[in-house]
């Protein structure tokens, strides 16, 4: 398998989590499609580690990982906090400040 | 003997490639089912089935360690808590299909697919070769080349990226928290509650003089009329709203203040 085949695979399912980025309205699944990006971009780190025989890129991809991890505790915790006072997890409740 | 050696490896690419076409399929009909899907839990569970493929493709590329981690990290433990998460946000949560941006949803269709086509030009205008000569640092050794990699040249970013997990923890516990508005009943408050409220017998248990002794039967009364506050909570439903609350707590209220005079059975919790 060419690592070019990982990359075009890579590249559609960033295409699909921003897309759902744009268009969900409830903030759980938003963030579910912000790691399904995350994970396309882990997906073509390893397929450029392979092609260049350079573990680098798997490392950089592990703390994706990492840092992914970091960031959804932090973000469901905010999810939390909101949902408890507006009893709402869509984004488009939040909007307080607009006012 | 040059033949077979061949032939096997000529078998694994074929393996190969069925395997990644099919994850290919299966991976990107799952993250477009996420987007079209309505229930949130439908939508955890399918990025789970993209998250297993995932870890599939990264042993397919000679990446175990990656592929363990996926497995533990990504599906085990960030998939759990965004369930946890949505078991206390209500599972029941549907998403509104209704446009608060008119034109939003085709604006960002459009957006995706000019999204596409520039990356697809930059992956197309990059030279992409051919897998380079799998090293002894790819497949049974990655374990260790990656600890090697990680506790030499990416020692200093290892370890921020402790600190980051600590914030990450202390953040969470900090927003998570909340301060008790109303002082912690005692025991002494609970049973002064009991008494005053009239009926300080426990409430009679499910299924009592009833047909079944099911914990969803209401036990019968001794006028042969059913208790609903008997069956448990759980089983009754969990009011969502605070209108179903009142109208559930009325209702079984009501039950207690008609046959309350009469019978022993029914007291209050």
């Amino acid at each position: 398998m060419s690592p070019g085949n990982f990359v075009a695979l890579a590249v559609i399912l960033f295409v699909i989590g921003a897309v759902g980025v744009l268009v969900r309205r409830n903030a759980m699944v938003i963030f579910m499609c912000v790691e399904l990006m995350l994970n396309a971009v882990n997906l073509a780190f390893v397929a450029f580690a392979r092609m260049h025989g350079n573990l680098s890129g798997q490392v950089i991809a592990f703390f994706v990982m990492v840092v992914a991890a970091a960031e959804v505790v932090v973000g469901l915790a905010i999810l939390m906090a909101i949902f408890r006072t507006r009893r709402s997890a869509s984004v488009d409740d939040a909007s307080l400040l607009k006012y | 003997m040059h033949g077979g050696v061949l032939a096997i490896s000529d078998v694994a690419s074929t393996t190969q490639q069925i395997t990644f076409w099919l994850l290919a399929v299966v991976s990107v009909t799952s993250a477009l089912g996420m987007i079209l899907v309505r229930k949130a839990v439908y939508c955890a569970v399918l990025l789970a089935v993209v998250m297993l493929s995932l870890a599939v493709l990264y042993a397919l590329q000679n990446a175990p360690f990656l592929a363990f981690v996926q497995v533990i990290v990504y599906t085990g433990a960030v998939l759990m808590l965004f369930l946890f998460v949505l078991m206390i946000v209500g599972i029941r949560a549907k998403d509104s299909i209704v446009e608060t941006i008119r034109g939003q949803r085709v604006a960002a269709g459009l957006a995706g697919i000019g999204l596409l086509v520039l990356l697809s030009l930059t992956v197309g205008h990059a030279v992409l070769g051919t897998a380079a000569q799998a090293g002894p640092s790819f497949g049974a050794n990655n374990v260790y080349a990656i600890a090697k990699l990680i506790f030499t040249t990416y020692v200093f970013p290892f370890e921020v990226t402790s600190a980051l997990l600590i914030t990450a923890a202390l953040g969470a516990m900090v927003l998570a928290h909340r301060e008790r508005l109303t002082p912690k009943l005692t025991q002494r408050d609970r049973s002064r509650l009991r008494v005053a409220s009239g009926h300080p017998a426990p409430l009679a248990g499910p299924g009592t003089y009833a047909r079944h002794n099911a914990v969803d039967m209401p036990a019968l009364l001794p006028d042969g009329t059913p208790a609903e506050a008997s069956v448990p909570l759980a089983i009754r439903g969990v009011p969502e709203t605070p209108d179903q609350q009142r109208t559930l707590l009325g209702s079984s209220a009501a039950v207690r203040g008609e046959t309350g005079a009469e019978s022993g059975q029914e007291g209050d919790a």
